[in-house]
């Protein structure tokens, strides 16, 4: 009986899938997760890891930040090698804002949830969707304050109910109509439980330049999904209503949209990517204040929640080209640059003598 | 300090050593023949200091500009007015009520002061009928109106009449029609006085050198100064009296030369924020990521920047802020000074903090020490406060030319590839060189990156709830506030041999302090040591100068002897008795008779 001479191959390792920077999606992973088994964060952590992978984007640029609250721990969980920053309750924004002025080449990625924004951060959000701060601003939003153990926050809606039984009286604060009578340029909700959208809605931020509000409703197990709760999975499932389909379309990439022809609406974006909006709502355009504002008015009065990329205005330019600064980042400029000369000194003592 | 001590050659007259107060409405255009005033003594060579009492208002309240003039150098604030100049219709009667008998008052002419009091030297002037021929456009009256009073001046005191339109050409400018019709009133005044004033007092300004190169700037504009000469990149700031005028200056000077002459486009961002939590949570944002950031406000602002100052202090941010300490508590007197945020300040958040502050005294120091302040924010990686205060910030200081900096930046422990090797691992908060310095990267600098986080933690900056981890970090931020002790700006120690008495002040109390020293010799035959604190941490030198003398006068401007209670804590039991007080804190600047008087009683003499 004849053998083969030739040893067999050992089995060829399975081919790692690498970004167009070369790295895999485990470069883009954080710490092991503390929060709650299924936790709506621990999902919206995923799309985030997968999003910024796909969009191959340079770990090294992105800084985390984040306020207080379960939410707030999450940056722990997601991209390890980027700088984090966990501020005091609410007042990320400053902090993001800041650190964008020392370096505007950074892409601040900014988790909060419903309280940390809705309440003791409100006067902040008021100002950064003014100021139109490039980056990404994501508020995980479960109706309750989970890190405290069950309080009501500032999104819950009218007459939910806490699992101890008390019921809120107070109207919600609705952060994406706010957002958008504030300025701002990027508007969407979605779900943590909605993996397809979200991660659409995520890669359309990470192209955005201006702030991207993302209003991701992500139920808490622990003290918001009970029967009672509208923030429950249930409840959501039952409520939601899709804005039609996004497909995000890198500008690197080619990606065949595999639909049936309808209408579509193509809004560019800066860095020359597109967002196509499949129409399945008669002439809803992402680009009308007006058409965003009654939507999310009617949606809401009728107990659904609108999803999808609510309102967009790609072409207003950013706070930081309001201040025209030097290329090089402020934090990296040298003395010589920074330190005027003993020419100008001597010039202003002697306007002062 | 000028020690021109020869006794004036004729009998009552007062060469060089007089204070004048005017008392107008704010919002008059009283404020350039005040400057004009003060400019022209200077320009005599004579020492002098301005200082402006305006109330929280924007126009037609009073308001009162002293002008302290006096050939020693002592140019703190004088208890007594010698000069009044009663432009104001309401306060006009008190103020004359409030003189010192054989005071000097210089008054429009329809308020008939003479008749108030007999013990006064008066001259009545008639600003409108003077004011009339000099100006006919009736509007533009009222703001002319003052510089008669300075022509008047000019002709009593014996102040040079070239040195006054030198003085206004420069206030001026420009604005030809604005110089003709301000010389003319000054004219006016000096030929009204010269005809129908004789002197009946003895105030006289003669020509001396005390000032030669030196600049008069207010104290908020020498911060300005320091902190572009220190290479500030991102300033962030909310508008409050008597702060603003420190990032308003900032962003003439930095628009003016620190544009990028090829581009146009700035080395620099000036952020007005929404509010002043806003502020200090820019600043820490800038300086977490490496730059050069400041704030600027009073005390009410820094009571709003608790929670963040905690926050930076823990996590090791660097940052500036400036405090320009006005009344308080709460909002207090917006425009009246006082030393009143030392204490809560050095310890600002709550758990255990503690913060470097420097302490100028004069619009040099804050200049330099606002310099040093980004240098030592960098190096020991935490927020570092400026404390000076409404006296200093608003009022017109002499000062010597800045110098320029003669060392470069400072930009402390920067984990670079070098040291990355040469320590083989990092860890955000490892105490490598045992001063309680870690080495810290920053985002885009290419260094291994860290988690910046105020929750406890470990010497890797991970998440910690161990007592251990939790203890040997808060130690080590107490043995890096030890190791500022040799970093920041010592004590000035006069320290007399075999005296009993030490007086200690810091801030704008040194020209009261100083003067009070002075007096307190010459006129009781009381010698006394100085020591000026300029810095917190103290060095050994305060337990040192304590320990030379029995009894030690901490002199301060607030009621609860704030400095005196950090002094307690940091000097060994057995000297706090020593420890007395001389406080005011009535809301203007201290004056020296004031402390003399106070240090007498508690002396018992």
């Amino acid at each position: 009986m004849s053998t083969d001479s030739t040893p067999t191959p050992a089995p060829a390792a399975p081919v790692k899938k690498v970004n167009r920077i070369q790295l895999e999606v485990q470069a883009y992973r954080g710490g092991k997760s503390t929060l709650c088994a299924g936790c709506g964060h621990n999902a919206i952590t995923e799309r985030i890891v997968e999003a910024f992978w796909d969009m191959g984007v340079d770990p090294q640029r992105v800084i985390k930040l984040s306020g207080i609250g379960c939410s707030s721990k999450s940056p722990a969980y997601f991209l390890g090698t980027s700088h984090g920053f966990n501020a005091v309750h609410g007042r990320m924004p400053p902090i993001a804002t800041g650190a964008l002025l020392a370096n505007k080449h950074l892409l601040p990625l900014g988790v909060s949830g419903d309280g940390d924004t809705g309440a003791i951060g409100a006067g902040h959000f008021v100002h950064m969707m003014r100021r139109n701060i490039p980056m990404i601003y994501i508020v995980e939003n479960n109706g309750c304050y989970g890190l405290t153990k069950g309080q009501l926050s500032p999104t819950a809606d009218l007459g939910s109910r806490l699992k101890n039984g008390v019921v809120n009286d107070l109207p919600p604060l609705d952060l994406c109509a706010l957002a958008i009578q504030l300025g701002a340029t990027f508007v969407a909700r979605s779900f943590s439980g909605d993996k397809k959208q979200l991660g659409s809605v995520l890669k359309a931020a990470i192209a955005h330049r201006g702030t991207a509000l993302l209003d991701v409703i992500s139920p808490c197990v622990t003290f918001n999904d009970h029967e009672g709760s509208t923030k429950s999975f249930s409840y959501v499932k039952d409520h939601d209503e899709p804005l039609g389909e996004i497909t995000f379309v890198p500008y690197f990439d080619d990606i065949t949209v595999d639909s049936a022809p309808g209408t579509t609406q193509e809004v560019a974006l800066h860095d020359g990517s597109r967002v196509i909006l499949k129409k399945l709502d008669d002439g809803y355009d992402p680009r009308n204040k007006m058409a965003a504002l009654t939507l999310l008015h009617d949606t809401a009065a009728r107990g659904e929640f609108a999803t999808g990329l609510l309102y967009i205005e790609p072409d207003r330019g950013s706070f930081i080209e309001l201040l025209n600064l030097v290329d090089t980042p402020l934090s990296m400029l040298g003395e010589e640059v920074t330190r005027p000369s003993r020419e100008v000194l001597a010039e202003i003592m002697d306007r002062l003598r | 300090m000028v020690d021109n001590s020869q006794a004036p050659a004729e009998t009552g007259a007062r060469v060089n050593d007089f204070s004048i107060q005017v008392a107008t409405v704010n919002g008059s255009g009283s404020q350039t023949a005040n400057l004009v005033l003060l400019r022209s003594l200077f320009q005599m060579g004579i020492p002098v200091s301005g200082k402006n009492m305006f109330p929280s208002n924007i126009a037609g309240l009073p308001t009162w500009y002293t002008i302290r003039a006096n050939r020693r150098g002592f140019i703190g604030r004088k208890k007594e007015v010698d000069l009044l100049v009663a432009m104001n219709a309401e306060t006009a009667r008190e103020d004359v009520l409030a003189l010192a008998p054989g005071a000097v008052v210089v008054y429009d002419e329809p308020l008939t002061l003479d008749a108030v009091r007999e013990d006064l030297v008066f001259y009545p002037v008639p600003f409108d009928k003077l004011v009339a021929p000099v100006c006919p456009d009736a509007k533009l009256r009222k703001l002319v109106r003052n510089m008669i009073y300075d022509g008047v001046l000019s002709r009593l005191l014996g102040i040079e009449m070239a040195e006054m339109e030198k003085a206004l050409g420069r206030q001026l400018g420009k604005k030809a029609k604005a110089m003709t019709l301000n010389l003319a009133a000054l004219k006016a005044g000096y030929e009204f006085a010269d005809a129908q004033l004789p002197k009946r007092d003895g105030l006289r300004a003669e020509r001396m050198d005390a000032t030669a190169g030196k600049i008069l700037v207010e104290a908020n504009a020498a911060v300005a100064i320091g902190a572009m000469m220190a290479g500030v990149t991102v300033v962030t700031w909310y508008p409050i009296t008597p702060s603003s005028t420190v990032v308003e200056t900032l962003i003439g000077y930095m628009k003016e030369y620190r544009i990028d002459k090829a581009t146009g486009q700035a080395t620099f961002a000036i952020v007005q924020a929404e509010d002043e939590l806003a502020s200090i949570g820019m600043a820490l944002g800038a300086g977490w990521a490496g730059a050069r950031s400041m704030t600027s406000t009073s005390g009410p602002g820094v009571s709003l920047m608790a929670e963040f100052i905690g926050l930076g202090y823990y996590t090791e941010v660097p940052a500036v802020i400036v405090n320009v300490q006005r009344v308080g508590p709460s909002t207090g007197l917006p425009t009246r000074t006082a030393q009143g945020d030392v204490l809560s300040t050095a310890v600002l958040s709550h758990g255990d903090t503690k913060h470097i502050m420097l302490i100028p005294s004069s619009a040099e120091e804050c200049y330099g020490f606002t310099m040093q302040a980004f240098d030592l924010a960098e190096r020991f990686q935490t927020p570092v406060f400026v404390m000076t205060d409404l006296d200093l910030g608003m009022n017109t200081w002499m000062a010597n030319a800045f110098p320029y900096p003669d060392k470069p930046l400072d930009r402390g422990k920067r984990l670079d590839a070098e040291t990355l090797t040469r320590l083989g691992e990092w860890g955000r908060y490892v105490d490598v060189d045992g001063d309680g310095i870690p080495y810290r990267s920053v985002p885009g600098d290419g260094m291994p990156a860290y988690f910046n986080r105020g929750s406890g933690h470990n010497a890797r900056g991970q998440y910690s709830e161990r007592a251990d981890d939790y203890q040997q970090n808060v130690d080590r931020l107490a043995r890096k506030f030890e190791t500022a002790r040799q970093w920041v700006p010592g004590e000035v120690v006069d320290s007399v041999p075999g005296v009993e008495i030490g007086l200690i002040a810091y801030g704008s109390s040194h020209w009261a302090a100083d003067e009070a020293r002075d007096q307190l010799l010459r006129e009781y035959g009381v010698t006394t040591s100085y020591l000026r604190l300029r810095a917190y941490p103290f060095t050994s030198e305060v337990e040192r100068f304590i320990g030379a003398h029995k009894r030690v006068y901490v002199i301060e401007q607030n009621r609860d002897a704030q400095m005196r209670s950090l002094l307690a804590l940091d000097v060994t039991p057995g000297q706090v008795g020593k420890l007395r007080s001389v406080l005011y804190y009535a809301g203007l600047p201290i004056d020296a008779r004031t402390i003399t008087d106070a240090v007498l009683t508690q002396e018992q003499m």
